[in-house]
């Protein structure tokens, strides 16, 4: 436990380090909201139940912090520790391994509630959004980012190599916060794109956190999105574990 | 005394490729050795088996008493390991780094004896991605030296450095024999071996082809070489009778009433030595 202290600690301070982090899956979050929120917050979505704009792009938003910071800047930044030969190193350190990885999704977990509090406040305090039922949204967030974090984690061992890594990693992410209704209603997408977005699990962690946030439901009354998110979160467990790597690809 | 490292007939491959084809040696406690040999001989390999990464095919190997390939995290505790590339978080200044990973350990040496061991007094507070290529080596080191090992793995440390970074991290790598380290030191260096190896191992395709101290190695090696100038040419003979070849030149010489210029006997030096055991032909 004092190794997983130490390594905590010594984890946040890396990552409260990282510009690259802290813009791409902190600050772009809620730039974006900021942005969308004053081209749109004041409309009314007549297919959303005629619900406001702000409130509604702020469930999306939410979502969009999750899986900007718990799939995509942990995976792009697992992916450089692990080519640069780091991890390979902490391995050759009395630390054990599930210290340094639950020490890491911690971390990650915590800038994202972080996060999270900056975004409600930002939506509170300039487009009045109205937040309902605060310990199950955070509930539902805190279920959202540790299965993207899981898939994180999944996604890095699929990765080969540094250069490549966050391609791949904008190239899933932004498709799907983009299909799952994070910026704009899917309500006028195709079918078949709806279709695609109802097999991810983003759409449904935006659902449930718009549920619990804008239509006064608890995260108890909605098992089958937890059902789905826990499910997905389980399968990137599950391919973390069985192909995580600590060394670099060889040469 | 019982070895520090011991070695006996490991073999790896790698699908068809045999990287390592029964090698053997050992390491005395307190010594520096010297793995000597080119690019693909097998040094990483090796090096990386003690150090716990891979798993040997076959043979025998113990490292501190433990068999590598099942020990546990307090046998890490008991060991350093640079490896063959620089890995340092970036955003991290040098002492920071250091404290983070002396925090792995239940008896760290104090971080501010490191950066002193590792003569990065001025960078203590510079960020890691401010050092200069040498500067992240010695960093790496120090990660190595944080946690008080027994035994020191350094692989290639020196590679890239320039003339004078290399002989400060040579004085470096002396003094953790002077703190009664053992070290084993893999490079294709030879002056640097020379400089710090108290023994060396040279492997080739796999296996060790010759080993002992520099001088055994040296000395061990058959011929002699005989040079000497005649009509402004020099005259090389490789004998391994250089007592009866040099009385019968000089003899020859002196019937003739001519100075030999230039003559000189002498044993190869470890680079002809080296690039014999490591160049010739296999039998």
């Amino acid at each position: 436990m004092r190794l997983f202290r130490h390594e905590l600690r010594s984890q946040l301070r890396l990552y409260s380090r990282s510009r690259e982090l802290a813009f791409f899956t902190f600050a772009l979050p809620l730039i974006m909201f900021f942005l969308l929120g004053s081209v749109y917050g004041n409309d009314r979505i007549k297919s959303e139940q005629n619900v406001r704009a702000a409130d509604y792009l702020l469930a999306g938003m939410l979502g969009y912090g999750a899986i900007a910071t718990g799939f995509a800047g942990l995976s792009i930044m697992l992916v450089i520790r692990r080519e640069s030969g780091i991890l390979k190193r902490v391995r050759a350190t009395p630390l054990p391994a599930w210290a340094y990885v639950v020490a890491l999704l911690c971390t990650t977990l915590i800038a994202f509630a972080l996060e999270a509090i900056c975004m409600v406040a930002l939506g509170r305090l300039y487009f009045h959004t109205h937040t309902h039922n605060l310990f199950s949204l955070g509930l539902a967030l805190l279920l959202g980012a540790a299965a993207f974090t899981a898939l994180g984690l999944a996604l890095t061992s699929l990765i080969r190599s540094a250069e490549g890594s966050s391609a791949v990693v904008n190239a899933i992410y932004l498709p799907v916060s983009f299909l799952s209704g994070a910026f704009f209603s899917p309500h006028s997408f195709p079918a078949a794109l709806k279709a695609i977005a109802n097999a991810l699990p983003l759409v449904y962690v935006i659902r449930l956190v718009r549920d619990i946030a804008l239509h006064n439901q608890q995260i108890w009354d909605r098992p089958g999105d937890v059902a789905v998110i826990a499910a997905w979160g389980l399968a990137g467990a599950i391919v973390a574990a069985r192909r995580f790597r600590w060394e670099p690809q060889e040469g | 005394m019982t070895p520090v490292v011991s070695v006996h007939g490991v073999t790896k491959s790698y699908g068809e490729f045999e990287a390592l084809k029964g090698v053997e040696f050992e390491l005395r406690a307190g010594e520096v050795f010297g793995l000597l040999g080119p690019n693909g001989a097998g040094k990483t390999t090796t090096i990386e088996i003690l150090e716990g990464y891979r798993r040997r095919d076959g043979g025998e190997v113990q490292v501190l008493g433990v068999d590598p390939a099942d020990a546990g995290l307090d046998w890490r505790a008991r060991i350093g390991v640079v490896l063959q590339s620089s890995a340092v978080y970036e955003n991290l200044t040098v002492a920071e780094q250091l404290a983070q990973f002396a925090g792995y350990y239940e008896r760290p040496r104090p971080v501010d004896e490191v950066i002193g061991l590792i003569g990065l007094e001025e960078k203590r507070d510079a960020r890691a991605r401010r050092l200069s290529g040498g500067q992240r080596r010695r960093l790496d080191l120090g990660l190595a030296l944080v946690g008080d090992p027994e035994l020191i793995f350094l692989d290639e440390p020196t590679t890239g450095f320039d003339p004078g970074a290399r002989r400060r991290a040579w004085e470096t790598i002396r003094s953790l024999s002077a703190l009664g380290k053992t070290t084993l030191l893999t490079t294709h260096y030879l002056d640097e071996v020379e400089q710090l190896a108290d023994r060396v191992a040279v492997l080739r395709e796999g296996r060790v082809v010759a080993s002992g101290t520099v001088q055994e190695l040296v000395g061990g090696a058959p011929t002699t070489e005989i040079r000497y100038r005649r009509n402004g040419e020099v005259v090389v003979v490789e004998t391994e009778e250089p007592t009866r070849v040099l009385h019968e030149l000089t003899a020859a010489a002196i019937r003739r009433g001519e100075e030999l210029d230039g003559l000189e006997v002498r044993k190869p030096s470890l680079e002809e030595v080296y690039l014999s055991l490591t160049q010739a032909e296999p039998e």
